[in-house]
């Protein structure tokens, strides 16, 4: 520990944003700039017969009407999906494409159709109403179990029967045999149902190009503005990539959500090459609902099997997985090798297996959502615990001991092999289940409970212990399962001649707080001052490469690539140290900012050697001057990431209104830089798995229409649905990467919508209710009191 | 055809000509490039547009810029309290008590939190809660909200005993 890590430094960054002096996409102004508004479909699915632009282009102030037609006449195809996920028959993926505009069909509410440019938005929303599209009408599918129905409508006609992939992982005969043999089986038909990200800031994206330098500029709301760079030079526009600027400043939220190449990137640049002038579009929230990548949407039968101990014999697991009417650029691998892979979740499970189908609908794409595939194998196992524990008549934690991996730390114990292809890094499942049952007071509670009980109060408990992959992820190893990126990250640490510091990371931040984090590790590594360095991330051209945030990454990966730098950039100053010394680089040691040769009190300081490395006019013999070093970061395994939760609910029997009295969340995210950002993440992403478990979800009509796209309809939580969230932690290591940390962005979202769930049918438990679909609404809870589940 | 008006932003008055259909918000993010307001929905929801007309709360992407005619309209860039860089209270809060992540609530909540703080100067948690109502949150789940404007409250208690 420095002066820095594990201290709860206040944020760097936050000052822009209490002073409104952030700089979000929709804040920016460029000279000559036009409005760009999309004309979308009002309908799922729906022939085009044509596309009447007059009225509109006729319009005073508008510039210019584009229809799909004009960009296929481009030659322009569409945005690119980055992962691929072969039948398993091999198969390949079937991948239709995913128009910037749509020329002939519209395949779900919200596809865009034509686009208006005016020089005010005002005049591009009026002009759109001008634009005239003739659609025919086509019957549509929006539930993934419609959608697999014999003569169901295809969402693309080249794909048979809607599906993209299927796919499997396990020991197929192994599990089956072990289910057959168990003394007991726990079923439950589950749906995790679709949710939607909402950002609070709508996605935004400008583009401009210059012709006088050949040169486009992209302004977006973007989690990763390297990759977008990459993917509309090398896959959709085709652009020269020395020549794309990508931008992303501050973004408000992303989720997951502003992860994925948006066709909207691709338009502002396309129209923008054309006109010559800067074209901004900014969502509505009611676009934002439509077109925004949705998240999970799984329909699941789960069985666990159990001996007559108690312990767990196999695990076999039946997923249908609504992939919308595109494939989005992580689509493929969330219902996969980001769910499938953690069905192990923290027990010693002998046999798994698992089956996916993905599948198209007529409806919003579905992509990583915080926690992205996690959620969903959590929710299945720890619905599945609760569940068994009840019908096996054992208390849901002794249940949970029993069969949880020995803790081992990745060191001097090897890592865990799972039955589902991971190995994890290090864990102690006992430790953090145990510290929340402490902090709870789990005896007391219990007591507390009989009471409610007996006084006719429908007090529940609900638990939840989990692990989840972070840290995505070895190059070789995503790339072997489909992966069509590298996930390495990359990090540039450049020692000014005045001995300050300047970062640029390859690392989004989007409200983790990166600019402290970071910092924090750069300051300690170097004993300086924080104020003496700097985090740049967000522009390609400040930042010469980087992946990009997501999947709870950026410290292990992102993080460690600084450390990379910062190592070479010590090992340089020590040449110049023991130059300046009068000594040998092996004789020097790095403390509190200053090089001292062993033994003695001879030392020279950072800013010292800095200047020299930039003035070397006495400077040692062959060595390249400068202080300036990037690092690309390939990590050798995930993270893991894991923890226990345990909800307290009381129902109200008069409204079936499920209040939260106590949450309690004790995680192991490994070394911890900043406790205060962590503690944060963990807070955020508590609410929004309580969001998914008690209020949110989108609902599609027969027609496929959105019938709950806005704030009026959708209900997220608000300030008076929550508690105070009581949050500790336990510290075991990661073993492979220089910072011990496995990341924290995500585990509160993957382990409290099971927590809550639990908790509610553990204190509907008195009417022998086992299960309710999510969200558990007042109604819904209502009905199931009166047995009309 | 526009239509005159005079408001008072920040301290500072402007006579100017708007469209009839002019956004309040627009007024503020376009015109007078004051882009601490932000807009989140559609609908009147998410309160990231919050502002303070005459001191109280108000979503500024559901009034009219000619309906703020001879108002008086603070925004997040007029909290500071000598207008020079000094942080007010709850902005100060926000900053100690991790009340921020992504920022794009912020002066929303701020905006919120201080016209709760104008009319009751010790509000319970529950009554904090209740004043946020109107204002979406997506990153810190309230928690430390809560946290700094309890923390503004205790120090404006603070400042006006001593004052």
């Amino acid at each position: 520990m420095g002066n820095y890590i594990g201290q709860s430094v206040k944020r760097v960054e936050d000052k822009r944003f209490i002073t409104g002096k952030g700089k979000y996409t929709d804040d920016l102004v460029l000279p000559a700039m036009t409005y760009a508004y999309i004309v979308r479909s009002p309908y799922a699915h729906a022939k085009i017969n044509g596309v009447d632009i007059s009225k509109a282009a006729a319009m005073d102030g508008v510039v210019k009407v584009y229809t799909g037609k004009d960009i296929a006449d481009s030659g322009v195809g569409g945005v690119p999906c980055g992962w691929q996920v072969n039948f398993k028959n091999g198969e390949t993926m079937k991948e239709p494409p995913h128009p910037i505009l749509v020329a002939n069909k519209v395949r779900h509410l919200g596809d865009g159709v034509a686009v208006v440019i005016a020089e005010s938005i005002e005049i591009a929303k009026d002009a759109a109403e001008l634009v005239e599209v003739d659609y025919d009408v086509l019957d549509s599918v929006a539930k993934v179990t419609d959608a697999l129905k014999e003569g169901a409508p295809l969402v693309h006609e080249d794909v048979p029967g809607n599906v993209a992939f299927d796919w499997e992982l396990g020991d197929k005969g192994a599990t089956d045999a072990a289910m057959a043999g168990a003394h007991h089986v726990t079923t439950l038909d589950l749906v995790n149902q679709r949710v939607i990200p909402n950002a609070i800031e709508p996605r935004s994206a400008i583009g401009d190009f210059d012709g006088s330098k050949g040169k486009y500029t992209l302004y977006t709301s973007t989690q990763n503005p390297h990759l977008i760079r990459l993917l509309l030079s090398a896959f959709v526009l085709g652009l020269p990539e020395h020549k794309v600027h990508v931008v992303s400043y501050d973004v408000g939220g992303g989720f997951g959500s502003k992860i994925f190449h948006y066709i909207e990137e691709a338009l502002v640049i396309w129209c923008s090459q054309r006109l010559g002038r800067p074209v901004k579009w900014t969502a509505e929230r009611s676009e934002s609902f439509m077109t925004d990548c949705h998240g999970r949407d799984h329909v699941t039968k789960a069985e666990m099997g159990f001996d007559s101990e108690g312990n767990v014999v196999g695990l076999r697991v039946k997923t249908l997985a609504n992939l919308g009417a595109y494939l989005s650029t992580f689509a493929p691998a969330v219902p996969t090798y980001l769910y499938g892979t953690l069905l192990q979740g923290l027990y010693t499970t002998p046999a798994i297996h698992v089956d996916v189908t993905g599948v198209f609908s007529h409806t919003t794409a579905v992509d990583a959502y915080r926690g992205a595939g996690r959620p969903e194998a959590t929710f299945l196992l720890e619905r599945l615990m609760d569940t068994a524990s009840r019908e096996l008549n054992m208390d849901p934690t002794e249940l949970r001991l029993k069969n949880f991996i020995p803790p081992f730390d990745g060191v001097e114990q090897e890592g865990y092999q799972t039955q589902v292809a991971l190995q994890y890094d290090s864990g102690n499942y006992h430790g953090v289940l145990q510290k929340a049952l402490d902090m709870i007071d789990y005896e007391s509670l219990k007591k507390e409970q009989a009471e409610a009980r007996s006084q006719g109060r429908l007090m529940g408990i609900g638990f939840s212990t989990y692990i989840e992959a972070c840290g995505i992820a070895p190059s070789a190893v995503v790339g072997a399962l489909g992966a069509r990126a590298g996930l390495f990250e990359s990090a540039q640490v450049r020692v000014q001649p005045t001995g300050k510091v300047s970062v640029y990371s390859g690392s989004h931040s989007h409200g983790q707080g990166h600019e402290t984090t970071f910092a924090q590790v750069v300051a300690d590594k170097f004993g300086i001052p924080l104020e003496d360095v700097e985090i740049v991330h967000g522009d390609s051209e400040s930042v010469a490469f980087g992946m990009g945030t997501y999947g709870s990454r950026s410290l292990a990966v992102g993080g460690s690539a600084i450390v990379k730098s910062i190592e070479k950039v010590l090992e340089k100053g020590a040449k110049i140290a023991a130059h300046l010394l009068e000594s040998t680089p092996e004789d020097l040691e790095y403390g509190e900012g200053k090089w001292t040769v062993k033994g003695t009190d001879k030392s020279i300081g950072f800013g010292d050697v800095s200047l020299t490395a930039y003035v070397p006019h006495n400077y040692p013999e062959g060595l390249e001057p400068g202080l300036d070093f990037s690092s690309f970061y390939d990590p050798a395994n995930f993270t893991y990431p894991f923890g226990a939760h345990i909800c307290v609910v009381e129902i109200d029997k008069e409204t079936g209104k499920v209040e939260i009295k106590r949450f309690v969340a004790c995680d192991d995210v490994g070394n911890v830089i900043n406790p205060m950002i962590v503690d944060g993440q963990i807070h955020g992403g508590i609410a929004q798995g309580i969001g998914q478990a008690l209020f949110e979800g989108a609902m599609y009509d027969e027609y496929g229409q959105l019938i709950n796209g806005s704030y009026m309809d959708y209900t997220m939580p608000r300030a008076d649905d929550l508690p105070m969230f009581e949050v500790d932690r336990q510290v075991t290591p990661c073993p492979h990467n220089p910072l011990g940390v496995k990341g924290a962005g995500e585990a509160g979202t993957i382990a409290s919508t099971p927590a809550v769930v639990n908790a509610v049918m553990d204190a509907l438990s008195p009417y022998g209710v086992k299960d309710l679909t999510m969200p558990l609404s007042p109604e819904k809870v209502w009905l199931a009191m009166q047995g009309e589940q | 055809m526009n239509v005159p008006i005079n408001v008072t932003v920040n301290g500072k008055s402007y006579s100017e000509e708007v469209s009839p259909r002019l956004l309040l918000v627009q007024f503020l993010r376009e015109n007078l490039r004051l882009t601490g307001t932000h807009v989140g929905c559609d609908t009147s929801n998410c309160g990231a547009c919050t502002i303070l007309i005459d001191g109280k709360a108000t979503k500024s992407c559901t009034l009219l810029a000619v309906q703020a005619d001879g108002t008086e309209v603070k925004t997040i860039e007029g909290m500071s309290p000598d207008g020079n860089g000094t942080l007010h209270p709850l902005q100060e809060g926000f900053a100690e008590k991790h009340g921020l992540q992504c920022g794009f609530c912020t002066p929303g909540m701020i905006m919120a939190a201080s016209d709760l703080l104008s009319h009751n100067s010790d509000p319970s948690e529950s009554e904090i809660r209740h004043a946020l109502e109107g204002n979406f949150c997506r990153c810190t789940g309230y928690h430390n909200i809560v946290k700094s404007i309890q923390y503004a409250a205790e120090k404006m208690k603070k400042e006006v005993s001593h004052g």
